[in-house]
């Protein structure tokens, strides 16, 4: 049988979503988790630190979402980013957005190197 | 007898849901999108299914990391629409048919693929795009539909031969049915895409055209890619091509191209192909 992964081999800028990211992001993806409740966008928009101290988050993970740093959130606490986006009618920050600061660019730097920018 | 009539791979990027809603279809840089659906759009039409079963991925709506099953199916009389984080999509629930999707568990477990079987399930967009793309659906869905849900999010992942042996499984499941259904099946997600690290962004246009070739005329070479190949390739994210195996396991090679298309405008492969079976 292939090894479906050889972890030898890095991938650059690229992390993969296993087991071990999986239990360090447990926290935060289970508190961006609840962001597909109304009630609990409502609550985080009317208080956020509030809403931060109800689920126990690390002080590095209250943070990265004050300073609004994806990066932060994703490479460093175990993000996901299909959870992370969740954050986003909250924080006005689309994929777009969240992916030129993961590259390390501006919004509009980004948007400059994609094919067809109006599909967005 | 119940029996596969047709396969449909596709994308299923969420930003094109949300262009529908806001009727974006016809400006410059989506229309290429939507315009590549309306043979499919017609060829269904022609060809009447019963049922779609629609291979897809659950992107934290109605899974979390707490249970995050490996081949998950649907047994709903109905599945809603989830809310992802911005509030359902205004599109009409969606309809299932238990006594199928209970039959097609029963023989899948006893066949050795052993399903997480979910009779409460919202749909988002991993399932609704497709839908959305492929069906009329106002004022309610012309087709019932049988989701069924992989993990292709939270590694460790099935290998793209097991994707592919599930659907081979399907196809005889489908066929061991004595219900008179005609069945078409989705492979849903990629093509090339990354969405985390200095990467987010990546494309590979050749990738991805040599997966659309492949998965019509080749699929078992298909099969030996590893995940490492494909995240190294086509970026993190587009693992997500392996479900298109299921699909293309549930086919025979008898099969005609109805249709074809790749568009990758912004940061993911827009793959699109539609499979009839030659009767
Ligand atoms: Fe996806």
């Amino acid at each position: 049988m292939a090894a479906q992964r050889d972890k030898s081999r890095t991938i650059p800028g690229t992390t993969v979503f296993d087991g071990a990211e999986s239990r360090k992001g447990y926290r935060i993806n289970k508190f961006a988790m609840s962001f597909t409740k109304p009630e609990n966008r409502e609550a985080f928009t009317a208080d956020e630190e509030v809403y931060m101290e109800s689920w126990k988050l690390s002080d590095q993970e209250r943070q990265f979402l004050r300073d609004r740093d994806y990066r932060g959130l994703i490479e460093e606490c175990g993000g996901n980013i299909y959870m992370i986006m969740k954050l986003g009618t909250c924080t006005g920050h689309g994929l777009y957005h969240v992916g030129a600061q993961l590259r390390g660019q501006t919004f509009e730097d980004f948007m400059a190197t994609r094919n067809a920018a109006g599909a967005r | 007898m119940a029996k596969i009539i047709g396969g449909i791979g596709t994308s299923h990027v969420p930003s094109i849901g949300k262009a529908y809603d806001m009727g974006q279809q016809d400006e410059p840089d989506w229309k290429p999108v939507f315009d590549a659906y309306k043979p499919v759009q017609k060829w269904l039409a022609q060809l009447k299914p019963d049922v779609a079963i629609v291979v897809y991925n659950d992107h934290g709506s109605s899974m979390f990391f707490d249970k995050y099953p490996t081949f998950a199916i649907g047994a709903a009389d109905t599945y809603p629409i989830g809310d992802e984080g911005w509030g359902p999509r205004p599109l009409p629930d969606v309809p299932g048919n238990p006594d199928f999707s209970w039959h097609l568990a029963e023989e899948l477990v006893y066949n050795e693929f052993d399903m997480t079987v979910c009779q409460e399930l919202l749909v988002e967009h991993g399932f609704l795009v497709p839908m959305n793309l492929c069906f009329p659906h106002e004022p309610s869905w012309p087709v019932k539909t049988v989701p069924i849900a992989v993990n292709v999010i939270q590694h460790p992942l099935p290998t793209a031969l097991r994707c592919y042996k599930l659907g081979q499984a399907i196809r005889q499941a489908v066929e061991a049915c004595e219900d008179d259904l005609r069945v078409v099946i989705f492979g849903t997600g990629g093509m090339s895409h990354q969405l985390n690290g200095t990467r987010f962004g990546h494309l590979n246009t050749k990738f991805d055209n040599d997966f659309l070739d492949k998965i019509e005329s080749d699929p078992l070479a298909l099969t030996e890619l590893t995940h490492q190949e494909i995240m190294e390739e086509a970026g993190a994210e587009a693992v997500e091509l392996i479900m298109w195996l299921t699909m293309r396991g549930a086919l025979s090679d008898n099969l005609t191209r109805v249709h074809r298309n790749y568009y990758a405008p912004m940061t993911t492969g827009m793959g699109l192909i539609a499979l009839e079976e030659t009767a």
